[in-house]
């Protein structure tokens, strides 16, 4: 029992201690990312001894202190404890949806077995979906409570934006529920494992490539980042719904994009790229379509699928990126219509064509 | 499920509701609302049924409950201290309250509740589980679920129609 709790304890802080550091550590590829696409040197001035880190002293350190020592303003005719609350409420579900990500197989220590994964419920993609439904409520909150007409049309154009691209998002995800037949992210990934015709990996891109470009465009659309920004369009509306923010307050906002897109790479990756999988790696070493086989302790083969996670997630962020400093922002009505007129329809198609597809199979 | 548990989540669950009912300011208790519905839906999470706790969810607290917070942001509703002022609006208030706190009593007055009888069996391993509710779903409801899904578009079509000021 206390050994449980332990490891569930264990659990739960490597995951938040990865989301955590891979939202600085995104800060630092944003920053020096931009700037190897505008041909700049970028974050350079900070160093500590003279050691700038390629800029990692400037985004790892100085700015989060900057933002810790700053003044918290609070405007007046506000409402106190909902403008202090909202960006907590901004960032919380998009930490928390985190969890339900699987980062590896099982690991076996004696006779216990761990699932490497924070909850594994059975309900997995429905609950990330569920905690990234009340993400809004940040967004909302934030330009409500500001006391700012800026705000309050951030926070409009935020909610209506969300809401709108999470029906896409969720008929992209029903598709591969139906592909995988569970709702279960690990099982999902389990269900990635397989080859076809002995060589290529069974990813879920293979079977589902219409999925993928809804759920990664809805992803995006979802983290508020460019192009589809418009909620902080700084030429209209300054910064949106977090303008009247500063301090400790504005850094958990920038979070929490940072954050967002941590959770779109991580199940993008899960759903789509095998998540934890390494091509031909079963749990006991390697087996080549050749017939080659190389036996690997078990250690090894969990230390290899956590190596392929980071890498896949990694890939993933960097993506993100770079659509972010490649295309220009949409206008609002074009933003609507991609969403209403572009993935819905696209996004229902494809589950009839599934359905159609996954019923034949069944015979 | 663990009684200790169960009392702190209802102590959270009635003040939330509280909230509803007595914060003067719309939009907090909007809040106090989504704040109740989040708290019913870990207590689904700890009588295993982890899929009705993310359709609580879900549903309600994602979509559901934003619209309401939009309708209170664009009409900027304004504190009303004065909504439960009115003499007709209290005395139905106390006439609706205590009808329902009667229908409570009587169902917890019928004996065999509270003794451990009532829901004594085990739960099945599949309890709560998304294939076991679509199986029901598609089967013995079937009929209900799909007359659900029409009234649903019936609604969908009636509100377009309703939002659309030339119809052409």
């Amino acid at each position: 029992m206390v050994i449980d709790l332990l490891i569930a304890a264990i659990k739960a802080l490597i995951v938040v201690g990865m989301v955590l550091n891979l939202a600085g550590i995104l800060g630092w590829i944003e920053r020096k990312g931009s700037a190897l696409i505008q041909d700049r040197v970028g974050a350079n001035r900070a160093s500590i001894f003279g050691f700038a880190g390629a800029g990692l002293v400037n985004t790892m350190m100085a700015d989060p202190l900057k933002f810790l020592t700053k003044e918290d303003v609070i405007p007046t005719g506000v409402d106190r404890l909902l403008h202090t609350l909202a960006p907590c409420v901004n960032l919380f579900p998009a930490l928390v949806a985190y969890a339900a990500i699987p980062f590896g197989d099982v690991l076996q220590v004696g006779d216990r077995v761990v699932n490497l994964q924070a909850v594994g419920l059975n309900v997995g993609i429905l609950y990330v979906l569920a905690m990234m439904s009340l993400g809004v409520y940040g967004v909302v909150l934030g330009g409500w409570a500001s006391n700012n007409r800026f705000s309050l049309l951030g926070g409009i154009r935020g909610s209506a934006q969300m809401i709108s691209y999470e029906l896409g998002m969720g008929l992209a995800i029903v598709a591969l529920v139906m592909t995988y037949g569970t709702l279960d992210l690990q099982e999902m990934v389990r269900a990635q494992g397989h080859l076809i015709g002995g060589w290529i990996p069974g990813w879920g891109i293979l079977y589902q490539p219409v999925a993928f470009f809804l759920f990664l465009c809805a992803g995006i659309a979802e983290s508020k980042r460019v192009p589809f920004d418009l909620p902080e369009g700084e030429s209209e509306l300054v910064s949106g719904y977090f303008t009247e923010y500063s301090g400790i307050k504005y850094l958990m906002f920038f979070m929490t994009d940072f954050v967002e897109v941590a959770v779109v790479a991580g199940l993008i990756t899960t759903m789509f790229f095998g998540g934890w999988q390494v091509p031909y790696l079963l749990r006991d070493g390697f087996h080549f379509p050749w017939g080659a086989v190389v036996a690997l302790p078990q250690l090894v083969v969990v230390v290899l699928q956590l190596i392929a996670f980071t890498v896949k997630l990694l890939v993933f962020c960097w993506l993100q990126v770079l659509i972010r400093w490649s295309l220009p922002r949409f206008r609002y009505d074009q933003v609507m219509r991609l969403g209403w007129k572009g993935l819905l329809p696209i996004a229902l198609l494809n589950v009839l064509a599934t359905a159609v597809v996954v019923l034949a199979f069944q015979g | 499920m663990n009684p200790v548990l169960f009392g702190i989540l209802a102590v959270l669950l009635i003040a939330s509701a509280l909230g509803v009912v007595l914060s003067p300011s719309p939009i907090r208790s909007a809040l106090s609302l989504v704040m109740t519905l989040f708290f019913v839906a870990v207590e689904f999470l700890f009588l295993d049924a982890q899929l009705v706790a993310a359709l609580q969810i879900v549903v309600y607290a994602g979509a559901i409950m934003v619209l309401f917070l939009f309708v209170i942001m664009l009409l900027n509703l304004q504190e009303e201290p004065q909504a439960m002022a009115r003499l007709g609006m209290r005395a139905a208030a106390v006439v609706l309250g205590s009808l329902f706190l009667l229908a409570v009593v009587h169902f917890f007055a019928k004996p065999g509740i509270g003794t451990g009888t009532g829901m004594a069996g085990a739960v099945p391993a599949t309890f709560g589980s998304t294939e076991l509710l679509a199986e029901t779903l598609f089967t013995r409801f079937l009929f209900a679920f799909e007359i659900t899904s029409v009234l649903l578009l019936v609604a969908i079509i009636g509100a377009v129609v309703l939002a659309k000021k030339t119809l052409t």
